[in-house]
């Protein structure tokens, strides 16, 4: 797994940090320069996202540098606040309770325990069979028909994205890769986390300083196609200048790199119409700046699985 | 530290969100009243109170509940400090204890509608706070509202569900003068209600 002692991570970690020092400056330099209350605003807000990634960062480098179970159970504490936003956000009755304690505290951990033992068979179908069967059923059980149909499906779709989607970015470190990538496992979740946090950095960014043409006004009003194209193009030559770290090509990294962040593009799209269906702005308070846990991972939700099975199919 | 303790478990499990619309602490003594529909519902007010507060602030608990059971006894008398209220005792009985403990420094947690409901609707509440109103006129009456309790830990459910629950903290009310029993009560519960956000529109907002 992730060990300090292998150059590769070092130079990642290394590039990320200096990165984070740098926006730091930056975020204190504009911070004394922002006139306009407007832009104070900007700018504090930056800052204080930019804090909220030190924390991320440093989290998320502790349990890849621990090893495979730090990470399963990072994912797994992700899986668990996301899920509770998701359906804090949804209208659950008391006749879903039972469903829920299932999805919470079965579903759930069975899903990062079978990523643990490395039961890849059933990690691929606990969910999209097995709990897809139970929780309707234990709704009928339980007997209440309103709704019937739109609460068995949030709660599966819930599952579906907060658990299932996102425990493919732990379970990267099940592949079965190359010999001379294995024990490197750990770097390729951090290849794909990197690739789908810069990407829609990237894409905000280009959207803060070149947007015009807005691509989903009505989903979400800062995404625009100056800023999906430079990020996208942006993340997808950062993806291939670090092929070194994965085990891919320099052009298949690039590939790669731009499958995922078209896929976290679409999952940051479907994630925000389903916060204006509900009327809300963010999916929670947890992270200073940047909302919940949902908030900040829902790229992830269509990324993950998508570079899993991408992955495993050609490598 | 058994307080504390409950406090951390309450604040992790329900998620809460506290949103304060007036100072966490007052000149006075507070009454906190709100909306009813789950057991889980004072601790979360409890444990949204500053750690030096909680140790002030008892919750108004029936008698008949509470003293039932060893466990339950042991957490209102030794970690809640509960003032509990014979509920078979009459009015009276409860207004004087409750002045008491106010009157003494203690603020209080009350659920006026006296039963839970399920989480929808507030139903019409009873006349002990307006007694009590009359009897401390200088307790600030806070109204707060709990969203989301109800499915936490619903009526008859004994494990709770980690939905991220929201309880705010609004302005107090206060007696006004000649105002009659049930135009303070229904005003004490239109002041509740008015806390929820969910029924204001919310604009598409700066992407995160």
């Amino acid at each position: 797994m992730g060990n300090l002692s292998d150059p590769i991570l070092q130079q990642l970690l290394g590039g990320i940090f200096g990165a984070l020092a740098l926006g730091t400056i930056v975020g204190q330099i504009l911070k004394r320069r922002a006139r306009s209350p407007g832009a104070r605003e900007t700018v504090a807000n930056m800052n204080q996202r930019i804090m909220s990634w030190w924390v991320m960062c440093v989290v998320f480098g502790v349990a890849v540098l621990t090893g495979g179970i730090a990470s399963i159970v990072l994912f797994a504490l992700l899986s668990f606040f996301a899920l509770r936003e998701f359906i804090t956000l949804i209208d659950t009755g008391g006749g879903d309770h039972r469903a829920l304690l299932i999805a919470f505290f079965i579903a759930l951990p069975a899903q990062y325990v079978l990523v643990a033992v490395g039961w890849y068979g059933l990690f691929s179908i606990l969910i999209p069979v097995y709990a897809f069967l139970l929780i309707p059923g234990v709704l009928a059980i339980i007997g209440d028909t309103r709704d019937f149909l739109r609460r068995t499906a949030t709660i599966q779709w819930g599952l579906a994205v907060c658990v299932y989607s996102i425990s493919h970015a732990p379970a990267l470190l099940l592949l079965d890769v190359p010999a001379d990538y294995r024990g490197r496992e750990a770097l390729l979740l951090f290849w794909l986390v990197l690739v789908v946090q810069l990407s829609d950095v990237l894409q905000y960014v280009f959207g803060k300083l070149f947007g015009r043409h807005k691509i989903a006004p009505r989903v979400s009003p800062n995404k625009t196609w100056e800023g999906f194209f430079g990020g996208v193009t942006c993340a997808t030559l950062i993806g291939a200048a670090l092929y070194w770290a994965t085990p891919f090509g320099p052009l298949e990294a690039a590939g790669m790199a731009l499958l995922v962040a078209l896929a976290g593009f679409l999952g940051g799209l479907v994630m925000a119409a389903i916060k204006r269906d509900r009327g809300v702005k963010d999916y929670g308070e947890l992270i200073p700046g940047h909302g919940g846990v949902l908030d900040r991972i829902d790229s992830l939700t269509f990324a993950a699985p998508v570079f899993f099975h991408v992955t495993r199919f050609f490598y | 530290m058994v307080a504390s303790l409950i406090a951390g478990v309450a604040r992790l499990v329900t998620g809460a969100v506290a949103v304060w619309l007036v100072p966490a602490r007052g000149e006075h003594v507070r009454v906190y009243f709100a909306n009813h529909s789950s057991h889980a519902d004072f601790a979360t007010i409890w444990a949204a109170l500053p750690p030096d507060l909680r140790a002030r602030t008892r919750p108004v608990a029936a008698a008949d509940y509470w003293s039932a059971g060893a466990l339950r006894r042991y957490l209102m008398a030794k970690v809640f400090h509960g003032v509990l209220i014979d509920r078979a005792g009459g009015g009276e009985a409860a207004t004087a204890q409750m002045a008491g403990v106010l009157r003494g420094g203690d603020s209080l947690i009350m659920f006026p509608e006296g039963t839970r409901g399920d989480g929808r609707v507030i139903a019409p509440f009873r006349s002990g706070l307006y007694h009590l109103a009359v009897a401390v006129p200088e307790a600030e009456l806070i109204p707060v509202l709990l969203v989301n309790l109800n499915r936490v830990l619903p009526k008859g459910e004994s494990i709770p569900v980690p939905v991220i629950a929201r309880l705010t903290f609004g302005a107090p009310i206060a007696l006004e003068a000649g105002e009659s029993k049930s135009v303070l009560l229904e005003r004490a519960r239109l002041a509740v209600m008015a806390l929820d956000v969910r029924s204001k529109p919310t604009e598409p907002s700066p992407e995160r």
